[in-house]
Order: structure tokens, then C-alpha cells, then sequence
């Protein structure tokens, strides 16, 4: 009966055979595992499930996740407004370039980008060295986690904010001039306000690139747990090694579930932002 | 545009431009640089005998293997499901298209591990093959081998192609679609004809980011592939020979870097390319 | 009938989009579904044409029930608001491509599309793609391709609507001729009463997802059956205090709707209206509009602001003027029905209109 009417009501043909691929590929190659490590980290019991994910090292790797991912998407939002205001609103030689050359760090492998940097960075690296001189150490400390992160987080947020920036319409920046706002004023009175739902996808999905990123840190972060450099990612994987599963799954739980958070958060804004616009 | 230009002193729009490209050339070009200047420090001799190395050898056919079907599974998936979600209106589209992201927003050391904990010794899958083996008197093994390595190279680049089409259908809309079903056209004629036209460009360009992604994955790969020489992908070998700590694999380890590096300006060179002639389509319209 | 729906019902969720839907259309006529935005004529049309499937009720074409006959198989061409031209196929594959899908052979498939584009005025653009040709080229070869397999129902959704104002009127009238000489029964949407009017044998009007009233243009200007019609057509003001003016009484009706051609005012020296300026009344001249071909004359009444015509020919007017002011008749209405007025003085009498 219910197949009966989906067949009557669309015209276009595909339905169910496009559906049926997509649902049966989705669920078992992405859903049905992940719920693996579900249905295998709830079998813990709660006090087990506890210890695991209040050892000090997983604590310490989560406070460094969180607030280095954070720092990293707030430094990409401001340079990424910068850098896609640049790109939409002005002409200069190399533009075309430089617009191509903001999806390297989605190009190029998160290991090569990880071994690169660090070697850039260390005390012998060409940045790395002059640096060490004035007495930054960037390499093997969080100063250097936090430079990876910045570089594999960019192009989200250049990314999300550029098409909005380039749709928005001269006229409003216009009237305000008209109105007799000045320059800075009209940026965070009115373009800033249009971009803020662009921003917060950027924010976000850089955000959460950079909670689950491996190959690009774990050269550069040295992850040292006395130094408090260790990543979530990386503890995991440590825990694959010594084949602590229990262990592994318990906190990669957690990681899912900030991870269906953040992009519940991200649909949020998406849905809210069209409703928004639809109504002008 | 031209008019904004006129209101903001040059000053602000060259500082603005200054701060962006110095941004750009530390954080962006300069360690594209120094992957090419630091593969060839030893030399151009030592760089192609890296290259000619077994394990790299190994690596790369491991690598363009679990690509190969990785972007063939994934380009097949991504166009069914930018068709469900773009030509049809159903209960529950937001969440499927929400679903489909997933692999975006996880690390990939979760995708390894998730199959790990599906194929592996604790695994529900594993007793199944096990008996499967048994029966039909096969050595199948999913995780530290080569299936593993592929399962995990799908996952991460899962939503690459389906991304790419999903905003150039959805720009399209149904109409022509609908004209040609009315018509009676079966749904592969429709695409052939119809959408397939449209969604070219959009096609090509994610199956290339597709396979940058598949060839350069590395979190997953790493939780299921332990054996040097045989399951190794190209980052893991990069990875043995970086932390193998003598200055001449370092050295090794930058010039393999350097192949994934070349594969990754090729990706933006061609992106650029195709935006650029469908740019200049959309200005002869 | 050719084409008949039988109390066909459609909701989506709570929304009623179409209720008790009726209608027939005869052979080789062209029938315009009129009526606002939202009122369920592109409904009517889809499910027509078997895009939307009604949740109840019978559509019959040619005298055979086609609800749960696929779309293709309904033996209609159906031309898109926007045309749904495929923008990657030049016009001549455009038109080829119903007719490739019946397989038929090439040639026969080549001389149909030389028949079509001399049909339609097109030759010399077959190696055009849709992009390269103007708006009302667009209109044609969507027609053009509609007809291509010979459908024995064409329906058309808003045609003009994507067209400049200034050639939609040459199209509209191009598209009536078109239909006619192929003598293929059609249906299309509109929400433009002028379109309507001009374009169609037969208007079938739509609010709220029900039938209002159907019949000729002329009959629906001359008899509106219901308040929404009479108000909807023409221009027309309501009017509540309508027993105020000479010649009509209150009766059990709500309102009355007067169109500006059922005002005559004139000059209290006028003589040719010499017979009945005692049953006049007067009026003041509030606004005075220029509207291309006549002046529109706002004339104020006591209470109430009555609107008319006039002619650029006859005497100039000017603000706060008094005038006479005659009321000829009026659609009053209740809750349901409609009914003509006629002014109950002027019964026998001879009258001069302009």
C-alpha cells in the first residue's frame, strides 16, 4: 500500500532503486560500524565506562583537543574573513592562485602536511630555527598543534564564508553608507550580521576537523603526555596499539557524540538561515 | 564592485591584501615548498632511488588499488544519492543528507577503529567470516589486510562525489526531468540524456577530490594496515620512514611525500580549470 | 467531454488544495483555469496531467479513467512555466526527443520536426540551444515540443508568465491561433484575467481549491454567479452602503460590487441626459487619474467613493467639481450567490452611454 502510493505520486522515475543504494551503502558502510563501537562501548558497565575516560592522560588530551581546535577556528574566522573578503571584493595580480591555493589543505595528505610542518618548525627548520633564536618553541608544544589545526581548518571557513560574501547584495552596504555609517561600522553592523550564519558553519566544521584530526598533528605535537600535547586521535590510536579496546571505544564515544552534536548544531543553522532568508 | 573600491582607501585594501597573502605564504605555500626542497636535499640520485624503493613500490600499488575502488564505489554511491535527495521530496531528506556528511565530521582514527570493532577478533562480523572461511576453505581476512585497508578508504571519502553533485542538482531543479518523464523516458535514459549533461563538470571535479582524499587517507588506514610492505598505503609508508628517525629516511620519507604532493596541485589545478570554463559558460548565457 | 474531472479531492497534510473539483471540457476547445496565486489551479493541471495523483475521485480523458495510468501514457504534451527546455540539447533534439523515446524512425522524426518548426515560425534555429534564443523563441519551441508526439491534450502551466509584458499579448494571441488550427483540446493556467478573457474558449475560475464558476469569458463577465467572481473579474470596488444610492434597495444582501462602466457622471448641462438627470444624484470629484486611453474619475457620493470612466473626448473635469452621477446597475451579493441589480428607475427608460 505505502509502496503504492510513492510509485503513484513521483513522475520522475529512480526512486526506490537510487534509495535503495543509498540507504543499504549508508548503513553498511558508514552506520553499521560506527554503531559497532557503540553497541561494544555501552557493553562496559558505567564504572568501567568512568575510569576509563577520567584517566588523566584522557582528560588531559580532550582539554588540548578541545581548546586547541577552538583556538584554531577562531584564528581561521578571522583570517578567513579576511582572506575571502580579499578574494571577492578586490582584484590584484595572483588571485586566481591564491583562491586555488586555499584548497591545498584539503588536497593534500594530512601526513605530508603533518611531517612537513613539523619539520618546518623545528629548531632546524627555516621557520622554525629563527623562532628557537627568539626563544619560541613551536614544534613538539601545543603552539605547534595549534598551527596544524589552523592549516587543515582554513578552507572551511574561507569556504563557507566566500558565496555569502559574494551573493550579498552591494545595495545593503549602500544604504548604510547613504545613512552616513563609516566603514567600520557598516562592517560590523550590517555585513558582519549577514555573514554570522556562514561564520558559525565555518566555525564549526573547522571546529570539528580539528577535534578529530590525526596525520597533521601527531608529527608537529609531539605528543608528549607530561607536556600535555597528546591528542584525543592519538590516544586512541594508542589504545589500538596496545589493543586496549575497551578503552579505545569508550572514548571514541564521547568523540562521536561531540561530533553528531556539532553537526546537529551545523544543520541547526543551515535550516534556520533558510527559513530566514526565504522570508525577505 | 567597482564602486565599493572607491569608498576604501587603497591603504585598507592593500594592508588587507598584504596580511592575507603573508598569511597564505607561511601557513600554505611555504611547507609546499620546503616538502620539495627538503625531498631533494640528498639529491636527485637518492630521490628517484627512494621512489624505486620496494616498500614505496608496494605502498603505491597498495594505494592507487584501495583508491581505484574506493572512488568507483563512492562515485556510484554519490550519484544515486545526489539523485534521491535532489529529484524527490520524502520524509526525512534533511536527516539522510545530515547522514551521508557523518564521515566529514569524524576523526578517522574513529573509521579505522569502527572497523576494528566490526571485522576485528571482538568484532559480530568475525565469527560469520570465520565460518565462512571454514566452508568454503578461504583465508578472507578484513582487518590488517587489504580489505580492511579499502573498507577504511571508503569511509573516510564517502560523501566526496555526492557533495560535489547534490549543489548543481539541487541549482537545477526537476523541471526538465519531469518534461522528459512526462515524455516517458526510463530513469537511465533521463540521466544519460538530461542530468548527466549538467552534472559533468561537478562529477569530475569530485571524483578527483575523491581520489586525492583515498590516496593521501591516513587516521584509518593506520588503525587497519600493519604490515610494511604489503598493506602499507603511501602515508603509511611516508610515516615508517619519518619515524625511523635517520636523517636519510626523513629525506626518503619527503621525497614520497613529494608524489602526493604533485597529485594534490594537479587536484586544484584542474579545479581551477573547470571553474574557470564554467564560469566563462555561464557568462555566454 | 473530452476532458472530465469528477469530484476529485487533494490535500497535502491539512491544506486542501483542491475540493470537489468539476469540470469538462469539450473537444477541440481551449479552456483557462483562472484564479489567484494559491487558489488550485496548477493543482487541477498537474493532476491532470498525472503529476499530482488526487487522493479521490475520477479523471477521465477521452472517455477512459487515467488515475492510475502513468503520465507518459495519457497521451498528453505538457508545457512548463518555465518551459523545462533541456538546456544541454539544441532545439532540434529538444523536439526529437518524445519522439525518439516512441522510437519511431528517423525520417519520419525529421519530417515531423520540419512540419513543427514551420508550425511554430522556427526554422533556421534548429542548432540553437535553448540559452541562444529569446523568450518567446523559448515559449515556441516548448509548444513546439509539447506537440511533437501528438498528444490529443495539451496543458499548459502560467505560459505567458515567464514572457515580457510588452510581447506577451502578441504571444498569447499566437497561441490561441496555434491551438485552434491544430484543433488540439488544451488547458491552460493563468492568474491573468486579460489572458484569460482574450486567450480562451471557455474559463473555469478557482479559489480556495474549488471551482467557482465556468463557462464562455462573456457569460462569466456578464453573470457572475458568486461574490468572488464578480469582484474577481473586472475592475470592480465594493461598495457596503450601495441601498444609499437612488434607484436600489437594501434587500438581504451583504454588499454590492460596482464596475467603473456601471457609473456614468456628467455635467448638470449635459443635455443628452436630460431624460433622466432627475433621477441623478450628486457628486464631488475627488481624484482624477490619466490611465493611457480615458481618465480614471474617483467620485465621492454622501458616503460613498464610486469609480468610472471617462472618455478623453468628452469635456474636461477638474478636482472638487460637482457632478450627476448615475448608477446603472451593481452586483449585490450574500455569503453564497451573486445577483445582478438593475437600477429600478431608469426601468423603461431610454439612456445615452459613452
Amino acid at each position: 500500500m505505502v509502496k503504492k502510493y510513492i510509485k503513484k505520486d513521483r513522475v520522475i522515475p529512480g526512486f526506490g532503486l537510487t534509495m535503495g543504494i543509498t540507504l543499504f551503502m549508508l548503513s553498511f558502510l558508514i552506520l553499521l560500524p560506527l554503531l559497532s563501537v557503540m553497541v561494544f562501548s555501552l557493553k562496559l558497565t558505567p564504572h568501567e565506562f568512568i575510569t576509563l575516560i577520567t584517566k588523566e592522560n584522557v582528560i588531559n588530551s580532550f582539554q588540548t583537543s578541545i581548546l586547541c581546535s577552538f583556538v584554531a577556528a577562531v584564528v581561521n574566522c578571522f583570517f578567513g574573513v579576511i582572506l575571502a573578503w580579499v578574494l571577492v571584493r578586490y582584484d590584484f595580480p595572483g588571485k586566481r592562485i591564491m583562491d586555488g591555493l586555499i584548497e591545498l589543505p584539503f588536497a593534500l595528505p594530512t601526513a605530508v602536511a603533518g611531517i612537513t610542518l613539523s619539520k618546518l618548525y623545528s629548531d632546524t627548520g627555516i621557520l622554525g630555527k629563527p623562532l628557537a633564536q627568539l626563544g619560541f618553541k613551536i614544534s613538539y608544544t601545543k603552539a605547534g598543534l595549534l598551527i596544524a589545526l589552523v592549516f587543515i581548518g582554513l578552507p572551511f571557513v574561507v569556504r563557507a564564508i566566500q558565496p555569502v560574501l559574494e551573493k550579498l547584495d552591494p545595495q545593503y552596504e549602500e544604504a548604510a553608507y547613504i545613512l552616513g555609517a563609516g566603514k567600520v561600522k557598516t562592517f560590523l553592523k550590517v555585513i558582519l550580521p549577514e555573514l554570522r550564519p556562514a561564520l558559525w558553519t565555518g566555525f564549526g566544521l573547522a571546529f570539528a576537523r580539528g577535534m578529530g584530526e590525526y596525520g597533521s598533528v601527531i608529527y608537529i605535537s609531539g605528543n608528549s603526555a607530561r607536556e600535555k600535547t597528546q591528542v584525543i586521535s592519538y590516544v586512541i590510536m594508542q589504545k589500538l596499539n596496545y589493543v586496549d579496546y575497551a578503552g579505545a571505544t569508550a572514548i571514541a564515544l564521547i568523540m562521536l557524540i561531540i561530533s553528531f552534536l556539532i553537526l546537529l548544531v551545523i544543520n541547526m543553522i543551515q535550516i534556520c538561515q533558510s527559513r530566514r532568508t526565504n522570508f525577505i | 564592485m567597482k564602486k565599493d573600491k572607491r569608498r576604501e582607501s587603497q591603504g585598507v585594501k592593500w594592508l588587507l591584501i598584504g596580511i592575507s597573502v603573508l598569511f597564505m605564504a607561511v601557513m600554505l605555500v611555504l611547507p609546499l615548498v620546503s616538502v620539495i626542497v627538503n625531498s631533494f636535499s640528498l639529491g636527485i640520485p637518492f630521490y628517484v632511488r627512494s621512489l624505486q624503493a620496494e616498500f614505496t613500490r608496494s605502498a603505491l600499488k597498495v594505494t592507487l588499488l584501495a583508491a581505484v575502488i574506493a572512488v568507483t564505489v563512492n562515485t556510484f554511491f554519490g550519484i544515486g544519492a545526489a539523485w534521491v535527495i535532489t529529484k524527490f521530496s520524502f520524509k526525512g531528506k534533511q536527516i539522510l543528507a545530515a547522514l551521508i556528511d557523518i564521515p566529514f565530521s569524524i576523526s578517522p582514527v574513529i573509521a579505522g577503529l569502527a572497523f576494528l570493532m566490526t571485522f576485528g577478533r571482538l568484532g559480530w562480523a568475525n565469527s560469520p567470516i570465520t565460518q565462512l572461511n571454514q566452508w568454503l576453505g578461504t583465508d578472507i581476512k578484513i582487518v590488517f589486510a587489504l580489505p580492511g585497508v579499502i573498507l577504511a578508504t571508503i569511509f573516510v571519502t564517502f560523501p566526496f562525489v555526492s557533495r560535489e553533485i547534490i549543489p548543481v542538482l539541487h541549482a537545477q531543479g526537476t523541471d526538465e526531468e519531469e518534461a522528459a518523464a512526462l515524455m516517458g523516458a526510463s530513469g537511465f535514459y533521463i540521466f544519460r540524456k538530461i542530468t548527466f549533461p549538467h552534472i559533468k563538470w561537478a562529477l569530475v571535479y569530485g571524483v578527483i577530490l575523491c581520489t586525492a582524499r583515498a590516496l593521501g587517507e591516513f587516521g584509518a588506514v593506520n588503525a587497519l594496515s600493519k604490515a610494511r610492505g604489503k598493506t602499507f598505503t603511501l602515508p603509511l609508508e611516508i610515516d615508517a620512514l619519518y619515524l625511523s628517525g635517520s636523517s636519510d629516511s626523513i629525506t626518503a620519507a619527503f621525497a614520497v611525500s613529494s608524489l602526493l604532493v604533485i597529485m594534490a596541485i594537479t587536484v586544484i589545478a584542474v579545479r581551477n580549470i573547470l571553474e574557470y570554463q564554467s564560469g566563462k559558460k555561464e557568462k555566454s548565457v | 467531454m473530452y476532458v472530465e474531472l469528477k469530484h476529485i479531492h487533494k490535500t497535502y497534510g491539512s491544506y486542501k488544495a483542491s475540493e470537489d473539483i468539476n469540470i469538462g471540457i469539450q473537444k477541440g476547445r481551449l479552456a483557462a483555469l483562472l484564479g489567484p496565486s494559491g487558489s488550485g489551479k496548477t493543482t487541477i493541471l498537474r493532476m491532470i496531467a498525472g503529476l499530482e495523483t488526487p487522493d479521490s475521485g475520477d479523471i477521465i480523458i477521452d472517455g477512459r479513467r487515467v488515475n492510475d495510468i502513468s503520465p507518459a501514457e495519457r497521451g498528453i504534451g505538457f508545457v512548463f512555466q518555465n518551459y523545462a527546455l533541456f538546456r544541454y540539447m539544441t532545439v532540434y533534439e529538444n523536439l526529437a526527443f518524445g519522439l525518439e523515446i516512441k522510437k519511431l524512425p528517423k525520417k519520419e522524426i525529421k519530417e515531423r520536426i520540419s512540419e513543427l518548426m514551420e508550425l511554430t515560425g522556427l526554422q533556421g534555429l534548429e542548432k540553437r540551444y535553448p540559452n541562444q534564443l529569446s523568450g518567446g523563441q523559448r515559449q515556441r519551441v516548448a509548444f513546439a515540443r509539447a506537440l511533437a508526439p501528438n498528444p490529443s491534450l495539451l496543458l499548459l502551466d502560467e505560459p505567458f508568465a515567464a514572457i515580457d509584458a510588452k510581447i506577451r499579448g502578441e504571444l498569447r494571441i499566437w497561441l490561441r491561433d496555434m491551438i485552434h488550427k491544430v484543433g488540439i483540446t488544451s488547458i491552460f493556467v493563468t492568474h491573468d484575467q486579460d489572458e484569460a478573457v482574450e486567450a480562451a474558449d471557455e474559463i473555469i475560475i478557482t479559489n480556495k481549491g474549488r471551482i467557482e464558476q465556468s463557462g464562455s469569458p462573456l457569460d462569466i463577465y456578464k453573470n457572475p454567479e458568486t461574490p468572488f467572481v464578480a469582484e474577481f473579474i473586472g475592475e470592480s470596488s465594493k461598495i457596503d452602503g450601495y441601498h444609499q444610492l437612488k434607484g436600489f434597495e437594501k434587500g438581504s444582501y451583504k454588499g454590492a460590487i460596482i464596475r467603473p462602466e456601471f457609473v456614468e457622471s456628467f455635467k448638470s448641462d449635459n443635455t443628452k441626459f436630460k431624460d433622466i438627470i432627475n433621477h441623478s444624484e450628486e457628486g464631488t470629484i475627488e481624484d482624477i487619474s490619466f490611465r493611457g486611453n480615458c481618465l480614471e474619475v474617483k467620485l465621492r457620493v454622501g458616503d460613498i467613493l464610486l469609480t468610472t470612466h471617462r472618455s478623453l473626448e468628452r469635456r474636461p473635469v477638474t478636482i472638487g467639481e460637482r457632478m450627476h452621477v448615475i448608477v446603472y446597475r451593481m452586483y449585490a451579493y450574500d455569503d453564497e450567490k451573486s445577483y445582478l441589480l438593475e437600477n429600478k428607475e431608469l426601468i423603461g427608460k431610454e439612456m445615452v452611454t459613452f
